[in-house]
């Protein structure tokens, strides 16, 4: 029976199927959920890393050794793991190496568009394109016998329509010789596998040849479809963007690429031949365009099809109707609606980022961030955030301002996850090289905003076994800082002191303020709304300042002030009292109030 | 049977996702092609969520496009109308009574629409608009929580061709045991009201 998968689901099932051995990954949407989904299958080694370069690296060390790997990333994951990326695409591989990159058109979670297609001719690797889930699995299987079969890495590239889209699948079998238990024998190869230049310069002619080989290849490879339709319009298509085309003209002729790069130049010189149009439609970059281009055939894509975003049927269709590809279609105008209030992505109520925030804008410092949830206080009202670029940034962006001498003192506030990911570094480089930066490590107990993943300090692995503990003062000290300092993100007073005293050192300062994520099933089992004393409010406004969903404004007026009081939501509070230590009025009943009140 | 496009809509946190997932499996095995398309990250409770459900005889797109939603599924009243413009001219739409205020309502700042003011709106695009009591008929059936499966409920009604059997076993297999029965009359109650 057919069964709805999400793509991530079916990449998963495909490298169970496809008797994969080893799998890492960095945890980010739009990916996160394959190796969530791996981890079930028991006779996979599935692992969160604490980054994607050392995700790559792990699988690549699968790969040498002989069993089929499998490393998984979000499109920025695979600038992190580049390096990695290109070594591994000259010295080729032993067991089958894929590499899953699922890239986010209209950064639905992400701070950048980009296309790694690009990465694949870059590195000359070859790059499969899946356009709905039962492809996403069987694509999984294609992939390993490309890279087995002519030496290479193979990327496999989804977008986020792919990954998050349930479509039916037909599930297989894995095949019994990928569990066969004996030990395997490691093949040295040193020619091949240590990549100094002597070596180097005799493989890059062999990778060379490599994409040639697999040129001719695409030529005849099954997921490169070809569909005659009508001879007036030749639809070039990829990925996800084939099933809108397909909706917005069901009589064009197709070529649907399922391998991108390299492509087949017989095969698509044939179908442009048989065309009048040749149109390419595909999201972000004219990857396929220029590629066509190239090959000496005319061809349209971008001048119609817009370059930035998502693309549906919708885009698809009024473009192509712009362009003349397609009839009016009747359209009545939606009714025009009053701007409606948003919704924006919010710190929880109970975040235990709010009172670290609360208190670096009573300090005045300037404030370096960097990706987690705590990239959310930088919307109003706390406004607490003045830089954040990628992860890992945070740290070293806030040594440059200090060394540069600005006059306000600048910080860093990285998560824990993040800290774990490219923080360890850069907080190591604020010792060496000796900046006044205090950084903040905000300490949550996970990796909250891609949905709680374990890591380095949680104490358990990704299939839930317990490990060791990242001690945060150790591993600071280690790295060289002298000055840290442990508080619990909760008390206001405590976060303060121990700021104050880092800004006052001569030389790099930590602190790391600890609480778990309210979410989290040991945190929620602590949740007890609180209330305020309307008594004593006055309606002064300082507790909406912290900017927590549970504080809404009452339907009653302070009789002096004419100001409307504040309420708290009892479904909403957990009860973290960050708003009553913020309260001057001790309007706010702390939580051993709430009994005797 | 006929191809529908359906559009799910509500604030994260209040079971917009089971109840697109019980719609999409309900579509499988009433012998539908089904795909549903959704976007998944950010934990954060409180933010606009949406989910496209689309039942057909060979589905293309896992997502709908503007004006192409026949069936406009909202969980809460403001979000009904953050999404008019997918609702098809003459589509249907089932509104819960559901209101969470954005921090910049609860704060003062901005204004939540009113009941008339939503009516209206959706009057320029359909006859088939309807409020649904489903916090009501939720706690009546014995747990707001089900209000979402009170919606399921309104809209099974006018899915004809899908027999009734199908939901109720679709629901039972989604929702905690215990919670199976309380469940299964708050659909009852919500394909009553419409
Ligand atoms: C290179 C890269 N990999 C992955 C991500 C996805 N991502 C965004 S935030 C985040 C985790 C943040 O966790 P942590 O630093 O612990 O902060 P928290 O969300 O728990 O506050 C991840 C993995 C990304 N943006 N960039």
């Amino acid at each position: 029976m057919q069964k709805l998968y999400s793509g991530n689901e079916a990449i998963a099932r495909g490298a169970y199927e496809s008797g994969v051995k080893l799998a890492s990954a960095y945890p980010g949407t739009p990916s996160t959920e394959i190796l969530e989904t791996m981890v079930q299958y028991s006779e996979i080694i599935s692992e969160w890393a604490p980054n994607e370069k050392v995700a790559l690296d792990v699988a690549i060390g699968g790969a040498y050794a002989g069993v089929r790997s499998i490393a998984v990333m979000k499109h920025v994951g695979l600038n992190v793991a580049a390096d990695a990326f290109f070594y591994v695409s000259m010295t080729g591989i032993e067991g089958g190496l894929v590499i899953v990159n699922a890239d986010d058109p209209d950064m639905h979670s992400s701070q950048n568009e980009q296309d790694n297609r690009r990465y694949a001719k870059f590195a000359r690797v070859p790059c499969l394109e899946p356009s709905d889930s039962q492809e996403a699995k069987d694509m999984v299987g294609a992939a390993f016998e490309i890279s087995e079969r002519f030496d290479t890495p193979v990327l496999l590239r989804i977008t986020t329509r792919i990954a998050h889209s349930h479509t039916l699948i037909e599930l297989g079998e894995r095949p019994a010789e990928a569990d066969d238990d004996t030990p395997l024998t490691y093949r040295i190869d040193r020619t091949k596998y240590v990549m100094v230049p002597g070596n180097a310069r005799k493989r890059h002619p062999i990778i060379e040849e490599r994409i040639k080989e697999l040129s001719q290849f695409a030529e005849d490879f099954a997921y490169n479809l070809v569909e005659m339709g009508s001879a007036e319009l030749g639809i070039v298509t990829n990925g996800i963007t084939y099933q809108y085309a397909q909706e917005v003209f069901p009589r064009a002729s197709f070529l649907r690429l399922g391998m991108t790069y390299p492509l087949p130049p017989a095969l698509i010189r044939d179908f442009a031949a048989k065309v009048d149009r040749l149109v390419v439609i595909e999201e972000l970059d004219p990857f396929l365009e220029e590629e066509i281009r190239l090959m000496g055939i005319p061809v349209e894509g971008k001048s119609i099809f817009p370059i930035v975003g998502e693309l549906d049927a919708g885009v698809v269709r009024d473009c192509a109707t712009q362009a003349g590809l397609h009839p009016p279609s009747p359209t009545a105008s939606p009714p025009p609606i009053p701007p409606l209030p948003m919704r924006p992505p919010l710190l929880c109520p109970g975040c235990p980022h709010r009172g670290v925030f609360h208190i670096t804008n009573k300090l005045k410092v300037v404030v370096n961030g960097d990706i987690g949830c705590y990239t959310l206080g930088f919307l109003p009202p706390l406004s607490a955030l003045h830089t954040c670029g990628c992860m890992g940034a945070s740290i070293g962006v806030a040594h440059g301002a200090n060394k540069a001498g600005a006059k306000q003192k600048n910080v860093a506030v990285i998560g824990d996850s993040t800290f774990f990911h490219t923080g360890m570094p850069a907080l190591l480089n604020t010792a060496y090289n000796k900046s006044d930066t205090v950084t903040i490590i905000l300490d949550n107990r996970t990796t909250a905003m891609t949905g709680h993943q374990e890591n380095p300090a949680t104490g358990f692995t990704l299939s839930g076994k317990p490990t060791f503990e990242v001690d945060f003062e150790a591993l600071s000290r280690a790295l060289g800082i002298e000055h840290v300092s442990t508080v619990d993100a909760y008390d206001l007073e405590e976060v303060e002191t121990a700021l104050r005293a880092a800004l006052d050192v001569d030389g790099p300062a930590v602190v790391i303020a600890k609480r778990a994520c309210a979410l989290l099933p040991v945190a929620r089992k602590d949740w007890m709304p609180i209330e305020i004393n309307p008594e004593q409010c006055n309606g002064c406004g300082l507790c909406f300042k912290i900017g927590c969903p549970a504080i809404v404004r009452s339907e009653e007026k302070d009789a002096k002030t004419d100001r409307f009081l504040a309420e708290i939501d009892p479904l909403l509070c957990t009860g973290c009292e960050i708003c009553a230590q913020v309260c001057p009025r001790d309007a706010i009943y702390f939580r051993d109030e709430m009994e005797i009140k | 049977m006929k191809a529908i496009n359906f559009l799910v809509v509500g604030v994260g946190g209040q079971g917009a996702l089971l109840a697109s997932n019980v719609l999409a499996e309900v579509g499988v095995r009433a012998g539908f092609d089904v795909k549903k398309a959704e976007v998944h990250g950010m934990s954060q409770r409180g933010g606009s969520v949406n989910s496209h459900v689309r039942w057909g005889e060979d589905v293309k797109s896992p997502t709908i496009s503007q004006g192409e939603a026949d069936v406009l599924f909202s969980l809460e009243k403001l979000e009904s109308l953050r999404y008019v413009s997918m609702l098809r001219r003459g589509g249907v739409a089932l509104v819960g009574e559901f209101k969470i205020p954005p921090l910049t309502v609860s704060s003062g700042a901005d204004a939540y629409p009113t009941d008339n003011e939503i009516a209206h709106i959706f009057e320029q695009v359909t006859d088939d608009f309807h409020f649904i009591p489903t916090l009501t008929l939720a706690k009546e059936a014995g747990t707001s929580r089900a209000h979402n499966v009170v919606l399921l409920g309104a809209l099974s009604s006018l899915v004809e061709d899908v027999p009734e059997e199908i939901w109720l076993e679709v629901i039972a297999e989604r929702v905690p045991e215990k919670y199976v029965e309380v469940n299964q009359a708050a659909f009852q109650a919500g394909r009553l009201v419409s």
